[in-house]
């Protein structure tokens, strides 16, 4: 960047450029010696970022102390931390910086071992980057993964995997591609979906900031270019708007703002906003910065908002659109860093951070903690410094937050001791959908107390169905959306009525619309919405009523649980058969169009299996039959069961 | 489109100015009068935009300042509406410690780090904001934007806290208090070309002018009053110089040069060889002596 031509080139139009450079915030990680000092002071050197007396001392210390035989040990720039090292102090993460002429960079460097796990997760919670050095003599070692592994976890999205001491290999393009297979073999397991080679030689400059001339195979340019160049702007959640409130502004009486920092999403004058906990809305009336009013506000930019109405906003509340909201809840799943001494009390009440909120917390449940350097997961009590776990997080109260993959900003928070106020904890909340145990435990949740009884009505079964004159029964209406599950539902109903009969209809769609309005569309949610229905049928029975649930209920073995739930003598499973294309044909709302654009993900029979029934009590092929022959159909199975 | 990085550097550190005063009873802004401060104040007023600045700017007078500083403090604070406390340590006038008389050790001690820990104690802030940076020094480089301090004002290493995301632990006990740098992310760089975008103004020391001067120990020192204490053999002779950073004139040593413009500043400290911290004579004492003095409280 100290370009010579500035001595006599236009001053004014240099500083132009350099103030509208892009920032890229990176983190470096590899084990003791795979030579990351080097590195950084390698990036330092030729970008012509170190000063004269700085390099002079490095020069004299390099005969010193240096481990180049004399050579100029750029690893010693960086040394400022050795020596605090050796007197105990912890460091968790140096931050260094250089700039080039088309971006500034932050690097945070994590030194030593023994902290990692806590030290990497610290590093890389504000990156967006990570360069992981392998030494090309060793390959991919347990580090490797261990380092992938939190990369990962703290949702970075962009990896450099950076093949280091290439000249003790005899720059051999072999060895690169075996480390580069053996990477790419494990790491498909983790989330990171952009992730690039580069093999270098951090003590000699090649494909640092200079292209190699020991390496003519290597086509893919140095790091540097990379780093300048790597897009992350995509990064940014810019479609779900997130505004936390971090501080209330009321220099006089004419003007109440709420300044804080945008998370995600953009803010417009007159948008229309919601203010969550509390549900008001109002639409925006100004975005107030010290330069201008804004006519749009972007992430992370620090705004003052005010607003048309005056209504009631506190630090700690969130402004976000109708119709895309946050969760607003007491309990989330979360993945927990443990960075604390003293290992993590499940059940113990701490402080939680999260976003601008503090409230008062526990984890009530560690479902497992996860071995870093195997990826194993194991059943555990508690978590100890550096240990890494999946547990459920319960609040005093509840807080609107997202799950940390979709919003870092409103997906992280960090857990406080009460007493020490040390920060002892780091989590990233998870979706609610994740993780096959959750949807399991639906099902086989205990009730919350052993005291429960369950208590039964003097007024017997047979009583029930002398009065109603029909034996109760379930009928699930099965199949995938378009085959008519719920206008044969309807239909029968209509039929079952005009006859006599007493009979409640349970609707998915209308589950959805109220019991089951907290769900979502994931197989774990399908799942629980059909288990609702089952509770209620299961009810609905009891009280006489001959019930019919259409439910897609895509997946077999759930349908056993509901067999189980209702009684297998009462439940009668119909499959309605009409194939995708005709069901795609048929359906009006749009659903089949916004699954294939993967709006809806986990869409049956789109972009999630749909389990045909291995032995349906009927089968109603309704792209051949019209609703009242199905009807009939399904009367004459009623009667031939003694129900009617 | 993504911020400028100095968008983006500036809206963090409103994003930290504005955490600390949601969460603390009453903070302060450390204010020295150099270009760091001048920074770290017009980002305050950018945090509480159109409200005032919701706590004052302090200032630690040693009394040594260079008489420009005196002047461009008075103005910048009625200009741009600060409330401006000033305090020196009053036993330290009394004995008239002085840069002249005392080690550059024993009078920074006295009359700065033990001067700003009265101040503290004497207003009861439990809060400071500084414009000290990470790239300062090597040693700063793993510095905590909340760097926390004990019931006796000390920095314990081992006690400070790790920091992700944007979210700052601010819980502390009675009488403990926190030191804090909105600034860490920022360069030398990264703050002149602030200054350049914001037309933030600045003392014109750090402009190239004809000044008094004595060459010192290798050092070329001004003689900005009629205190300074000239050696046998000294007489001050007028050359073109200006300062990198600025503090009690006989401890700020100057450099040559022509740059009178910020944007002639800019270009020399870009072509410059050799870094910022030169030019400051404290820092000669002794080898990682900014470690000691934080433990000390000078930070
Ligand atoms: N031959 C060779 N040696 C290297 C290279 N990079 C680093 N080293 C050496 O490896 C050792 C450890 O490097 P250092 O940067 O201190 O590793 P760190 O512990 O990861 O910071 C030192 O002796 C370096 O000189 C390289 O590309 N080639």
């Amino acid at each position: 960047m100290f370009d010579r031509s500035l001595v006599s080139g236009d001053i004014e139009a240099y500083l132009e450029r350099h103030e509208k450079k892009e920032l890229l915030r990176l983190l470096t990680c590899g084990s003791v010696d795979d030579g990351k000092s080097t590195l950084i002071g390698r990036l330092l050197h030729d970008t012509k970022l170190v000063y004269e007396d700085q390099l002079a001392a490095v020069a004299r210390d390099s005969k010193k102390e240096g481990s180049t035989g004399g050579e100029l040990d750029l690893a010693l720039l960086m040394d400022g931390l050795k020596a605090e090292r050796e007197q105990g102090i912890t460091i968790d993460v140096a931050y260094r910086y250089f700039s080039t002429e088309k971006r500034k960079f932050i690097i945070a460097d994590c030194p030593g071992h023994e902290q990692y796990t806590r030290n990497m997760a610290t590093g890389a919670s504000t990156c967006d980057l990570a360069v992981i050095l392998i030494d090309a003599r060793k390959g991919v070692l347990p580090q490797t993964r261990r380092h992938s592994f939190i990369v990962a976890l703290l949702g970075l999205r962009h990896v450099v995997v950076a093949i280091n001491k290439m000249d003790l290999i005899d720059w051999s393009q072999d060895v690169f591609e075996r480390i580069r297979a053996d990477y790419q073999a494990f790491v498909a397991r983790l989330d990171i979906p952009d992730i690039h080679f580069l093999p270098i030689s951090a003590l000699r400059g090649d494909n640092v900031v200079d292209p190699s001339a020991h390496m003519p195979w290597w086509q893919g340019g140095p790091l540097l270019a990379h780093l300048e160049n790597v897009h992350v702007g995509a990064d940014r959640n810019l479609a779900d708007l997130r505004f936390p409130v971090q501080y209330v502004s009321r220099p006089n009486p004419d003007f109440r703002g709420y300044a804080g920092t945008l998370a995600s999403g953009t803010l417009r004058p007159g948008d229309e906003v919601l203010v969550v906990p509390s549900g008001t809305t109002s639409r925006v009336k100004r975005i107030v910065t010290f330069d201008a009013d804004l006519d749009e506000a972007r992430p992370p930019m620090a705004i003052n908002v005010t607003l048309a109405d005056e209504i009631d906003v506190s630090r700690g509340d969130m402004l976000v659109r109708p119709g895309n909201l946050p969760r607003i809840e007491r309990d989330f799943e979360a993945m927990l860093v443990w960075m604390s001494e003293e290992p993590l009390a499940v059940d113990r009440q701490y402080f939680v951070k999260h976003t601008h909120t503090l409230v008062s917390g526990s984890v009530a449940k560690l479902y497992y903690s996860v071995d870093v350097n195997t990826l194993e997961q194991k059943p555990a009590v508690t978590l100890g410094l550096n240990e890494v776990g999946r547990c459920q997080i319960s609040l005093a109260r509840a807080i609107p937050f997202d799950a940390y993959a979709r919003n870092r900003a409103t997906g992280a928070f960090i857990l406080i001791d009460r007493v020490s106020n040390a920060t002892v904890g780091a989590g990233m909340i998870l979706r609610r959908e994740s993780g096959p145990e959750r949807g399991r435990s639906f099902w086989e949740v205990e009730p919350a107390s052993d005291l429960l009884r369950r208590q039964t009505s003097p007024v017997s079964g047979d009583e029930r169905a002398q009065r109603l004159g029909q034996k109760p029964v379930t009928l699930l209406l099965t199949g995938l959306t378009g085959a008519g599950k719920t206008t044969l539902a309807y239909a029968l109903e209509r039929r079952l009525f005009d006859s006599g009969r007493q009979v409640l209809v349970l609707d998915g769609e209308n589950m959805r619309l109220g019991i089951s309005r907290d769900l979502g569309f994931s197989s774990v949610e399908r799942s629980e919405n059909l288990r609702r229905a089952a509770e209620v049928a299961r009810i609905a029975n009891q009280s006489g009523l001959i019930c019919i649930c259409s439910l897609l209920a895509p997946n077999e073995s759930v349908r056993e649980r509901v067999r189980e739930t209702i009684g297998a003598e009462r439940f009668l499973e119909i499959y309605l058969s009409a194939p995708l294309e005709v069901c795609r044909a048929r359906e009006t709302g749009g659903m089949y169009a916004r699954a294939d654009a993967g709006e809806i993900a986990q869409f049956p029979g789109v972009s999630a299996p749909y389990d045909v029934p291995a032995a349906p009590d009927l089968v109603l092929p309704t792209h051949e039959l019209d609703v009242d022959a199905c009807v009939d159909r399904l009367v004459r199975l009623l009667e031939s069961r003694g129900t009617i | 489109m993504s911020l400028s990085h100095l968008q983006a550097l500036e809206a963090e550190s409103i994003h930290i100015i504005r955490e600390v005063a949601a969460e603390f009873r009453n903070p302060v802004m450390l204010y020295s009068i150099g270009k760091d401060s001048g920074v770290l104040a017009h980002l305050a007023r950018k945090a509480f935009f159109p409200g005032r600045v919701p706590f004052p700017l302090l200032h630690v007078d040693t009394t040594w300042k260079f008489r420009a500083m005196y002047e461009f403090r008075e103005r910048f604070a009625r200009e741009n509406g600060f409330e401006l406390r000033v305090h020196s340590n009053p036993e330290g006038l009394a004995k008239n410690v002085n840069p002249f008389d005392y080690g550059s050790n024993v009078y920074t001690t006295i009359m700065k780090t033990h001067a700003l820990l009265q101040a503290l104690e004497k207003w009861g802030f439990d809060a400071a904001f500084g414009g000290a940076r990470r790239d300062e020094e090597k040693s700063r480089a793993k510095e905590r934007v909340y760097s926390f301090r004990d019931r006796n004002h000390q920095w314990d290493p081992k006690n400070q806290r790790p920091e992700l995301w944007n979210l700052y632990n601010g819980r502390v006990h009675k009488g403990e208090s926190i030191r804090v740098f909105p600034m860490s992310n920022w360069t030398e760089l990264d703050t002149w070309l602030y200054v350049h975008r914001e037309g933030i103004p600045v003392v014109p020391l750090y402009f190239a002018a004809m000044r008094p001067i004595v060459e010192r120990d290798g050092n070329l020192i001004m003689v900005d009053d009629e205190r300074f204490r000239l050696r046998p053999g000294e007489t001050p002779s007028l050359r073109k110089v200006r300062f990198r950073t600025l503090g009690c004139y006989p401890l700020s040593g100057a450099i040559e040069s022509d740059a009178e413009t910020l944007p002639e500043v800019i270009r020399e400290m870009l072509l410059a060889r050799v870094s910022e911290r030169q030019g400051r004579v404290i820092d000669y004492d002794e080898d990682a002596s900014m470690e000691r003095k934080k433990r000390e409280g000078y930070f």
